[in-house]
């Protein structure tokens, strides 16, 4: 709760802070404000509070999720200082609307009335249309946020019509009395159902599982890359924390009648997303795919909803959050080096698996981490991402859901594929000339983020226990 | 803690070595590989023979999942650790007279290499287990990728993605199995391989983890028809890592097979394993006879080694005791005579640069040290009686034999056949008149003499006297044929 108070106040002073001379300020000053926020998050650890007449609780996952967002917040806003220094950018404004997009995120963590659950998917939409855009001069940046706009206010509207009928099949807005209502299993009115899948599609268009996808290969590509990494980390993150504890809390009940649904689109989503990543050029474009099937990943552990899916989440989301945005951490540099920004159709040029030809060779340091992202991404050993995976199909397993562990595991090789392509590239290719400048700052984070997901590769009990 | 000691050592190294430079690099990690060579034949030399597991080390690695780090040796991994200990200085001490760009890389992968490949055949823990197994995938890869031929990138990545596809499988299998254990309240599932054991699993589940295991390692063998990343991956990779990929890592499917398939899934076995044999025989006759037609010498070798494993796969799936102890000592053996042969082609390769057929010959003129290391390899290869290769070929083939006579005869083709294609390579590179560029080819130096003569020494003690290895292995194989024979048993 505080952290939501804080964060929309330092917001607030973020702006102001923008009609100082010295944009130079504004970084820092944000970075220090997350990091207050994510000490302030911490306070109530182990206590289980309800605020605003029952509205939103904070428990320790509820903390968890919310210090893997402000922690992935934290790195993005590390990694944005290049694209701040352009002329037209407008850094206070656009720190100010991240912090808001995190209140937003917050809400959806924790919320107790699905009324609070529109508000935060609200709150955190806006500010993304917003930021989708930012690049105006760029059109491509235009067409996204429209397309997101449009798309996702129709989905929220679906959204709100879902609230409505489970209200009118319930009674009631809390996500508690819902569950009251579902676990009596019998004589449930259809209105249920039906508002249960209207507002699973909301949700699912959020994280962009197939087949409510199509809007993310184009936002993803046409938003400037800092707040994409932004994106495909807080927004996905905030939207299966949401969708966990609708499912877990309110329709466990019903399990029945959803799961196969969830266990379908997961299977969908994880084939479109990992077959269209194999024919990208752009790298860009390629982790938009990526952030589909990694979707496709997580909707299995809430088709097999169970005792693990909470730390199986909790997991996957920090695994996939470090590897993404140390991967597009690396891209802005790259892309920003190699750019001769002519715009083709498959997307800016410097932004195509050849702009990372013979990267290792001259940044070592740039490939070793883009190589660490791509192997935990893929899921391989001795990284996060493989913990990540291994929890996944665990869930599915204990479920028996073994199908649906075929689908997973043939489109992870098919995902070993795309994302070696990168490696291929960087290692075994020529084609730098120069070597990138990079500051020190920029490569302590970017080493971090390596740390982090080595660490978890190789011990993954450090994050057991704790929620 | 020895075991500890195997699978640690060598990381350390490896990343001390990182940091030397210049031509020290070689040396030194040739001594790191003495000294784990040293450990490895400490266990070997101290290994009692009997069914247990020693020298092991057990650690809780996540605890509430009840995932162990533990790793011990029983018969099963003795002889492939000895064979990994034994195998690597020799691959290094056989790069000695080349000279890799960024060579610190180089060696300091070759033994992650080894540390994972220890990991992997002393394993304890199913988790464990196909952990080791795919770390030992990204060192080789870039070994590969980054010292290979002309064409490496495709071929590689080629074999990356076959292998981690198969080993994705054996993942869910494991995983399947994990949740089988039992578990209270107080304690978690377990993976330990010896609870998988003693699972009763429905029949119908082990025809599928019979599948899931099986094309894990039928790839990394590999078996027919899953063998098509390999003949390229040899050819194009440099040679100490095609030495690495024959002479220690398709071991990794052989063991998994001994390991995992038989013990834990016996009634699949009893289901699948006529056909699992029928491909491995397929694999031997198909390889023998592509390999009588090759022209590249390390195309060749690369068939006959996919030949080779066939029949060790056979023996394993006959279910015999004389053909498991067959696939272990014939592991040996194999790794050993594999390494000399293209330790062979190497040395012809960087004096003619060349390792087609029709462009040598006459070589034997200049080089009499050359053509009695190579014919003694070539004779073990072939199985002539005395050398190593006999005693594993026999026993897995006289496994074959007992569990089918038909079977038992096609495989029997392995022999004649690897007279046929070993010798004509033989004919075709050492005699006959010399070429341009085999004229002036001078003979081994004394490194590379110091290569050949542990390899000499062990062809014909294992030939002549492979009661020291398979006395080793006995108990443990017994034991293992226990759990086949019981569960079949009770189930029936």
């Amino acid at each position: 709760m505080l952290p939501i108070i804080l964060l929309s106040v330092l917001g607030v002073v973020l702006l102001f802070l923008g009609f100082l001379k010295s944009r130079a300020v504004l970084l820092p000053a944000t970075l220090l404000f997350l990091a207050v926020t994510l000490a302030v998050n911490f306070l109530d650890w182990n206590k289980t509070y309800l605020y605003f007449n029952d509205m939103l609780r904070t428990n320790n996952l509820s903390m968890v999720f919310t210090a893997i967002m402000l922690g992935s917040a934290f790195m993005v806003v590390a990694l944005s200082g290049s694209f701040m220094d352009t002329d037209e950018a407008q850094p206070a404004e656009y720190y100010a609307l991240m912090l808001f997009s995190l209140v937003g995120a917050i809400m959806m963590v924790g919320f107790e009335n699905l009324i609070m659950l529109f508000v935060g998917v609200e709150i955190l939409s806006v500010a993304m249309y917003v930021l989708t855009g930012s690049d105006k001069r760029n059109l491509r940046s235009n067409e996204a946020a429209l397309k997101y706009f449009l798309m996702g206010a129709f989905a929220t509207g679906i959204m709100l019509f879902g609230m409505a009928l489970l209200y009118g099949a319930t009674g009631s807005f809390t996500i508690a009395g819902i569950g009251a209502y579902a676990a009596n299993q019998q004589g449930l009115s259809l209105l249920l159902y039906v508002g249960l899948l209207m507002l699973l599609i909301g949700l699912l268009f959020k994280v962009s599982a197939a087949p409510f996808h199509f809007w993310t290969p184009d936002v993803y590509d046409g938003a400037p890359t800092i707040f994409t990494a932004f994106m495909s980390t807080v927004v996905k993150t905030a939207g299966f924390a949401a969708l966990f504890r609708l499912l877990s809390v309110s329709f466990e009940g019903v399990y029945g009648f959803w799961w196969t649904i969830m266990a379908i689109i997961a299977a969908l989503t994880l084939v479109v997303g990992n077959l269209t990543a194999v024919y990208q050029n752009s790298f860009k474009r390629m982790m938009a795919y990526s952030s589909i099937s990694h979707a496709g990943y997580l909707l299995i552990g809430l088709a097999a909803l169970g005792v693990q899916t909470k730390q199986a989440i909790v997991f996957y989301s920090l695994a996939y959050s470090v590897a993404t945005i140390s991967a597009f951490g690396v891209l802005l540099l790259v892309a920003q080096q190699r750019s001769t920004q002519t715009i083709t159709r498959e997307g800016v040029n410097s932004e195509n698996f050849d702009s990372f030809n013979g990267l290792a060779r001259k940044n070592p340091l740039l490939g070793f981490t883009m190589a660490v992202s791509m192997l935990s991404l893929a899921g391989i050993p001795l990284t996060a991402g493989f913990w990540g995976k291994f929890y996944m199909f665990s869930t599915a397993v204990e479920r028996g859901q073994i199908w649906l562990l075929v689908v997973a595991v043939l489109m992870s090789a098919v995902g070993i594929y795309y994302y070696f392509r990168v490696i291929i590239a960087m290692y075994f290719r020529d084609g730098a000339t120069e070597t990138i400048p990079v500051a020190p700052f920029y490569q302590y984070v970017l080493l971090g983020a390596t740390i982090i997901t080595i660490g978890l590769g190789i011990a993954p009990g450090l994050l057991q226990g704790l929620f | 803690m020895l075991t500890l000691l195997l699978i640690l050592f060598p990381v350390v190294a490896a990343t001390l070595i990182l940091m030397i430079r210049g031509e020290r690099v070689k040396q030194a990690a040739f001594v790191a590989a003495l000294v784990e060579f040293a450990f490895a034949g400490y266990a070997f030399v101290g290994f009692k023979p009997d069914a247990s597991s020693q020298f092991g080390f057990d650690y809780a690695w996540i605890r509430s999942l009840g995932i162990r780090f533990s790793a011990g040796i029983d018969g099963i991994s003795i002889l492939l650790v000895l064979l990994t200990g034994l195998l690597v200085p020799l691959i290094v001490l056989s790069t000695f007279k080349r000279s890799y760009k960024q060579s610190s890389l180089f060696y300091a992968l070759m033994l992650y290499m080894q540390a994972a490949l220890m990991g992997v055949f002393t394993a304890r823990d199913g988790f464990l287990f196909y952990f080791f197994f795919e770390a030992a995938l990204i060192p080789i890869y870039f070994l590969a990728a980054m010292w290979g031929g002309s064409n490496r990138v495709a071929v590689t990545f080629k074999f990356f993605v076959y292998t981690i596809f198969g080993s994705l499988f054996m993942l869910l299998a494991l995983v399947y199995l994990y949740y089988q254990t039992p578990a209270t309240e107080l304690s978690a599932h377990s993976a330990a391989i010896a609870d998988f054991y003693k699972l009763n699993l429905t029949p119908g589940a082990q025809n599928w983890l019979f599948w899931a295991f099986f094309i894990a390692f039928a790839i990394k063998m590999p078996v027919f028809p899953f063998h098509t990343w390999q003949p390229d991956t040899y050819v194009e990779s440099p040679t100490p890592a095609t030495m690495l990929l024959a002479g220690i890592m398709l071991k990794m499917g052989v063991y998994g097979l001994i390991r995992f398939i038989l013990p834990v899934v016996p009634l699949g076995v009893e289901t699948w394993g006529k056909t699992a044999i029928i491909l491995s025989v397929i694999g031997i006759v198909y390889g023998s006879i592509i390999a009588i037609r090759q022209r590249d010498m390390k195309r060749l070798i690369a068939y006959s080694s996919f030949s080779h494993v066939g029949l060790m796969a056979a023996g394993v799936f006959s279910q015999t005791e004389t053909g498991m102890q067959g696939a272990l000592i014939q592991m040996l053996a194999h790794g050993i005579n594999v390494v000399g042969m293209f330790f062979v082609a190497d040395i012809i390769f960087s004096r003619t640069s060349t390792n087609q057929l029709d462009q040598l010959g006459g070589i034997t003129k200049s080089t009499p040290k050359l053509t009695v290391f190579f014919m003694i390899m070539l004779l073990g290869s072939v199985a002539l009686p005395l050398t190593n290769g006999f005693i594993g070929e026999f026993l897995l083939l006289h496994g074959v034999f007992t569990y089918n006579h038909y079977l038992g005869l096609a495989a029997g083709f392995t022999i004649i056949f690897g007279a046929v294609y070993m010798l004509r390579m033989f004919q075709k590179s050492m005699f006959g008149m010399p070429s341009s560029r085999t004229e002036s080819f001078v003979d081994l130096s004394r490194t590379e003499s110091l290569v050949f003569i542990p390899l000499v020494i062990l062809i014909f003690w294992i030939g002549v006297y492979p009661q020291a290895f398979l006395k080793v292995t006995e108990p443990s194989v017994v034991s293992i044929m226990k759990y086949i024979g019981t569960t079949a048993v009770s189930l029936k």
